[in-house]
């Protein structure tokens, strides 16, 4: 069975003051089907309606027109049968009791949604041991670090055995292990097979470690709709290397596959732009060869980046 | 503690008045106390079930309700039960205490109708208040900062209801009889209870309405926490 089902789901908000009001679009007639299984990410820059949609598909906002099926059922209307079916993790709100030791959290998670106690256990045990939650299962949660909530949170999405597991930002805020462990999880839960993963992100290496599909959402709009690897393909952005020197030099022109050069800080710092086609290590040795370097750094094209190049080719005629 | 102090100085009150007059609105000094533990009674059980409601327009204003729509539990109930303060039971404690007092001073004519009235006017008033909390309360789906509004009804119905109607001016008693139903919590249970005509002449029957005033003002409240909800569900954040 198809898990998400939308038709021409759309979505305005009236904003402004009382005596200036305007009807803004969030979300623009969005048509898509996710299978079970399968792992989305949903891209797109701030208020491209990407949280909007997920709060049509979880049944906290009543869509203005379209309609939406998710595991079968009407989001709005059968809310709470809906409830027991998906896990939902919003960044930046908690689903956990404040003043609860994380354990009674998730015991009160596991009553809510009447989950068996042998499979509470065996479920919430896995968890546990996977995202090393052990030390700090006792701790009241409003004294757990963002990093160590985040696992909590993700484990009361998870506690019911969820077909879907809808996560909005899971990373946002994160350090790089935390994020990395994170990761790791949910694509160890989602390559058992019985959870659907969707999630949105900023973070591009999210959506590379995570995901094989790719929806990318821009004012409302799906711009577009494809496997990870075939986007990746058309519209890989440049990574560029930023090199801290020891002394200023003048700009490293010249290095294969670099397309651009830009210097900071009189020289002491250059940034090079360079191709998907180019082995960074190389680069780097070359770089180290010409320079003395005193640290250097990758930084990744963005989803902003990848949304300009969509941008750039995609012609959206509705617009 | 300091709200044992609050209802001896509400009392004091009613007892101040009654240095100055006989009679308040046509009732004695007993009669009336009999009227605000009633009052205070049902307003302490109703406050001890649904005083988290006031928590509401933070949830609101926050988003914070959104995680309540993702759980398979009924809103109201997850809100209601977030947290129960059993401080509260020192309010209930104070006015049964009061309506005990006034029971046995005033020397009833006990009937088997009149001993059900007493048991049960203060859950029936319990509930009409409460329904009353949690629909004033609502007003927050609409309107971010109606709090003021609605702590001014849970708290004004408090001290409303504690004094027999027949002092109130015509259009507020039409208000305490048919809109907000406050008259039903104490007036017409004590009418009951003192087996006395009414002041104002309303019909006998209506001193054993309550429960089923309590019946609408539930019906009432769930209807407009249902579409306080779903105009949440339409604005979100």
């Amino acid at each position: 069975m198809t898990i998400i089902h939308t038709d021409r789901l759309h979505r305005e908000f009236t904003v402004g003051t009382r005596l200036r009001r305007r009807r803004v679009t969030a979300v623009a007639d969005v048509t898509l089907t996710v299978e079970p299984g399968d792992a989305v990410g949903f891209l797109g820059p701030n208020g491209a309606g990407k949280s909007t949609t997920i709060k049509m598909l979880t049944g906290v906002l009543v869509p203005t027109s379209g309609w939406a099926r998710v595991c079968g059922l009407d989001p709005v209307r059968q809310r709470r049968e809906l409830a027991r079916r998906i896990g939902v993790v919003f960044g930046q709100r908690s689903q956990l009791w404040w003043d609860l030791p994380l354990v009674e959290s998730f015991d009160l998670h596991g009553a809510i949604h009447r989950v068996p106690s042998a499979r509470f256990r065996e479920r919430l045990d896995e968890c546990v041991q996977l995202l090393d939650m052990a030390p700090f299962l006792a701790t009241p949660v409003r004294q757990l670090s963002l990093g160590q909530r985040m696992r909590g949170e993700v484990t009361a999405a998870l506690l019911h055995s969820p077909r879907l597991l809808v996560l909005d930002e899971p990373t946002i805020g994160l350090d790089l292990a935390s994020k990395e462990r994170l990761r790791g999880f949910l694509s160890t839960v989602n390559a058992r097979g019985d959870v659907t993963l969707l999630l949105t992100t900023h973070d591009l290496p999210d959506v590379e470690r995570l995901c094989r599909r790719v929806i990318v959402i821009d004012r409302g709009r799906v711009l577009v709709d494809d496997e990870l690897s075939t986007l990746r393909a058309r519209f890989a952005g440049n990574r560029a290397l930023v090199v801290e020197l020891t002394e200023p030099i003048p700009p490293l022109l010249g290095l294969p596959g670099v397309v651009d050069v830009s210097v900071q800080a009189q020289g002491l710092r250059q940034r090079l732009e360079f191709t998907q086609a180019v082995n960074a290590a190389e680069l780097i040795a070359a770089v180290a060869a010409r320079a003395p370097l005193r640290d250097v750094a990758i930084a990744e094209p963005s989803i902003e980046d990848l949304v300009r190049a969509l941008y750039a080719t995609e012609d959206s005629p509705a617009r | 503690m300091a709200q044992i102090i609050g209802q001896a100085i509400e009392l004091l009150g009613i007892l101040v008045v009654f240095t100055q007059v006989r009679s308040l609105g046509g009732f004695s000094s007993t009669e009336v106390v009999l009227m605000y533990g009633l009052a205070a009674t049902a307003f302490g059980l109703a406050i001890l079930c649904v005083e988290q409601i006031e928590k509401l327009p933070e949830y609101v204003r926050t988003g914070q309700f959104d995680v309540m729509l993702l759980r398979p539990l009924s809103t109201l109930a997850q809100l209601l039960t977030a947290d129960l303060a059993l401080k509260r039971l020192g309010r209930v404690g104070t006015g049964l205490a009061v309506l005990g007092w006034s029971l046995t001073t005033l020397q009833l004519d006990w009937t088997p109708v009149r001993a059900l009235v007493a048991a049960t006017a203060p859950l029936v008033g319990a509930v009409i208040l409460a329904a009353l909390f949690v629909a004033a309360n609502a007003v927050s789906f609409w309107l971010i900062d109606g709090q003021e509004a609605a702590n001014s009804v849970t708290y004004g119905s408090n001290f409303a209801t504690s004094y027999p109607i027949t002092v109130y001016g015509p259009w507020l008693r039409r208000l305490m009889c048919f809109v907000l139903p406050g008259a039903f919590v104490a007036y017409f249970p004590a009418l009951a209870l003192l087996g006395r005509p009414d002041p104002l002449g309303l019909p006998d029957a209506l001193r054993y309405s309550p429960p089923l005033v309590a019946a609408l003002t539930v019906a009432l409240t769930t209807l407009i926490w249902r579409a306080g909800v779903r105009h949440y569900q339409g604005t979100g954040s």
